[in-house]
């Protein structure tokens, strides 16, 4: 065990340095500095450029244009990229969907979509979650009937992030009678967003913004060619993906950057009569969550490395889901409580780009509250907190 | 940047795992404490002639390097069977501050019987007054010529009862909580005007208070420069800190193994009780805290043994996410084992003790929260 970098980790770290300080937009990058919200374009544009370099999907194998970097590579890229405050890779695509088709799609599905993903050209999003199945994921009740080359597909799809941007969405569907066992009952389709017969309405979430959506399908024909995989497998290969998805949650590097900020601005503020990093009850505060996500940070560079080592991300990576979510909440508290009464105000679209109105509070304090609210999503989607510890107690303790 | 095992580790792993399970049965173990001198002899000397006592030691003085990822190795398997032997304070405590400080004769001299087997020591450190503040020494020695005559109290010396010779904290200069002005001597435990009163501890170990009278100490017991003994102090307990997180976890893993281990035999209400989802989610916290301390733990190890410079303030980060952890963990233990959990009879309620005094060993949970903060400040 060793904890330096090799010459070649640290050539590769200057490498990304030097292209994030040359390629990285300098407008982007004062949105974000300004806490002002990512747009599409932004997003696409950033990760356009990482697919010029070859380096915006760092988890694919090489034959499908991933970039073949080792754990620690990857380490160094999600925090070399976090300092510079780059936005991460939107993960419905790359990270989701992604390694369900290079895993278990055929030739034809390789080739005719992980290109338009990996150039960023195609928004994809994610049916999973429908009214009446959340944690119990498996009791969807969206239908899919076969007719020929096609299926008729029925239901409605929520929490549907982003899906107002999706060119594609990917949907656990019921190809099976309601009462067959949901291991062979499931299947996974993809699905053009552009089919008139679907309607997409948006959901509000608390910090007063259109993040998710309803989306609901009538009688909508879907090619039998857009079927990853087997029928009635697709259960199978969403909990694959799934496992991806919780390594891809613990987000060391943005909350990183997010801690950075929580220990300047407390610097920053006055409190009583000294700074609030110096009152010692708030420093202890920020202490204990800086060493948790210091722990965290190498819980998620041990599982790396044993990905790397060709074990599959196993239970462990609930581990990641659960502190991940927790740690990233926790900043955001922090940065609530420095907000003090600048928490409060709610001065609608001050943290979009081209409003024109009066800013309120010094820098973002006022976006402190939203985020705060918005963020609770966290420990609640991909698969609850609860439920990550439901899996650790059946999969690890065998409970 | 890696996070493999070499063979070498993993052999050194194994061996000591295999001792653990094979050897150290809480029956074993009991009857140990329970013993006159409270640690086995025969292990002592097992741990020597297996190579045991190298580990904290680098190859010039005999050892085998004194990588902090090897020490650690052996701290986690010692954890799991709750060792009592004095290898911590006697080796990698005592004996480290000889490798760091000494010079050649007395490293010749002192680690080689060590290494063998044939020494005890411990470093008397502590006072009543001082807590966890490594400057605060009131123990003084005054220089007469070719010896120092030394007058003090050290409180909980960690293998104080059994050491045959002891490293001591003097204050050579200055006042109680100067930082320059602290010396290092070595002491037998014989010499006239040292008494010392020996003591168990409530997790079965061992310690001592020990009494200082007018003890004549010559200048060549010196350990190192005079005055200038305390960043030598803080290096080698900032490793022993280490080390101590390290049999904390291996006590982490058996307490949380043993708990789920109990709740699938343990049956109320006419089924096993971990089977209820309230305990199951409680069970999965302790699982989740023993890998993140984990995780901080190979931190640490690997900075000591890199060459970044920050490693006090990775040791406090392990230390303080260490001590949270093991306070939840030990007392979920007990509580999910119900009231045998309480007794002295099942091994869990002596894991919960060690866990709890871990906790207050070398600088409290906040003690490090807090000097995290400070060397936060300046890294």
């Amino acid at each position: 065990m060793n904890i330096d970098f090799t010459g070649e980790e640290l050539a590769f770290r200057d490498e990304v340095r030097n292209f994030i300080k040359q390629k990285f937009p300098a407008d982007i990058r004062e949105k974000i500095q300004n806490s002002i919200q990512l747009e599409k374009d932004d997003l696409v544009r950033w990760q356009k450029i990482l697919y010029e370099k070859g380096w915006a999907a760092a988890n694919w194998p090489v034959e499908y244009g991933g970039t073949g970097w080792t754990s620690v590579q990857k380490h160094i890229f999600a925090n070399e990229a976090g300092q510079a405050g780059c936005p991460e890779v939107v993960a419905f695509g790359m990270k989701m969907v992604a390694p369900v088709i290079y895993n278990f799609g055929n030739e034809e599905q390789k080739q005719r979509f992980l290109p338009d993903i990996l150039a960023s050209n195609v928004w994809w999003c994610q049916g999973y979650s429908e009214p009446n199945a959340g944690s119990d994921l498996a009791s969807l009740k969206t239908t899919a009937v076969r007719d020929g080359d096609e299926y008729i597909v029925n239901g409605t799809k929520t929490w549907t992030t982003l899906a107002q941007y999706a060119d594609w969405i990917f949907c656990l569907v019921r190809t099976g009678p309601p009462e067959q066992k949901n291991q062979i009952a499931i299947s996974f389709l993809l699905i053009d967003m552009k089919e008139s017969s679907i309607t997409v309405s948006p959901i509000y979430t608390l910090d007063g913004h259109p993040e998710v959506n309803e989306v609901r399908f009538h009688n909508v024909r879907v090619p039998v060619a857009n079927r990853i995989g087997e029928e009635g497998q697709g259960w199978t290969y969403a909990k694959l993906l799934l496992t991806h998805e919780r390594t891809n949650i613990a987000r060391v590097a943005a909350s990183k950057q997010k801690m950075e900020k929580v220990k300047k601005q407390a610097a920053q503020t006055s409190d009583s009569s000294e700074a609030l990093s110096e009152n010692n009850a708030f420093a202890m505060k920020m202490a204990e969550v800086e060493i948790e996500l210091l722990a965290l940070e190498y819980t998620e560079l041990r599982t790396l490395s044993a990905i790397s080592t060709g074990q599959a991300p196993g239970p462990e990576s609930s581990i990641l889901k659960i502190k991940g979510t927790e740690v990233g909440q926790a900043i955001d508290e922090l940065l609530v409580e420095i907000a003090g009464y600048y928490s409060l105000p709610f001065v609608k679209d001050q943290f979009m780009s081209g409003f024109d109105g009066l800013p309120i509070g010094p820098g973002a304090a006022a976006n402190s509250a939203p985020r705060y609210f918005n963020n609770r999503k966290t420990s609640i989607f991909g698969g609850s907190n609860e439920i990550q510890k439901n899996i650790i107690c059946k999969a690890v303790l065998g409970l | 940047m890696d996070f493999k095992l070499s063979e070498e580790q993993q052999m050194l792993q194994d061996s000591v795992a295999r001792f653990i399970a094979q050897d150290y049965e809480f029956d074993k173990r009991e009857k140990i404490v329970a013993s006159e001198d409270g640690y086995s002899k025969d292990n002592w000397q097992l741990f020597a002639d297996l190579g045991w006592l190298m580990v904290p030691f680098s190859e010039d003085v005999g050892g085998l390097g004194g990588s902090a990822i090897d020490l650690m190795l052996v701290m986690q398997e010692f954890g799991k069977g709750m060792v009592v032997e004095p290898f911590l304070a006697s080796a990698v405590l005592a004996g480290g501050l000889v490798a760091e400080a000494g010079s050649d004769p007395q490293k010749e001299e002192i680690l080689t019987a060590l290494i063998e087997g044939g020494l005890q020591l411990a470093f008397a450190y502590n006072e009543p007054q001082s807590r966890y503040n490594l400057a605060d020494v009131a123990t003084t020695a005054e220089l007469h010529g070719d010896h120092y005559v030394v007058n003090g109290h050290k409180a909980v010396v960690l293998n104080g009862k059994a050491a045959d010779q002891f490293v001591i904290s003097v204050r050579t200069a200055g006042t109680r909580r100067d930082h320059d002005g602290i010396s290092l001597l070595l002491v037998d435990a014989q010499t006239q005007g040292l008494s010392r009163h020996g003591y168990a501890t409530v997790d079965g170990h061992q310690a001592a208070e020990v009494n200082l009278e007018n003890v004549k100490v010559p200048v060549s017991a010196l350990l190192g420069t005079a005055g200038k003994a305390l960043p030598v102090i803080e290096k080698v307990i900032d490793r022993t800190t280490v080390a101590l997180c390290a049999e904390a976890v291996g006590a982490m893993e058996s307490a949380y193994k043993k708990t789920v281990e109990y709740t699938q035999t343990r049956k109320q209400f006419g089924v096993p009780i971990g089977s209820f989802q309230a305990l199951q989610h409680r069970m999965a916290d302790m699982f989740i805290e023993c890998e993140q301390a984990r995780s901080i733990l190979q931190m640490a190890a690997m900075q000591l043994d890199g060459n970044n410079g920050v490693a006090p303030k990775a040791v406090s980060a392990a230390k303080s996410r260490v001590g949270k952890a093991a306070r939840l963990i030990g007392q979920e233990a007990v509580q999910l084992h119900g009231g045998i959990g309480v007794t002295q009879e099942l091994d869990v309620g002596h894991l919960f003790k060690r866990l709890t005094t871990i906790q207050f060993m070398f600088g409290s949970t906040d003690f490090h929260t807090q000097r995290f903060i400070q060397h936060a400040k300046t890294v």
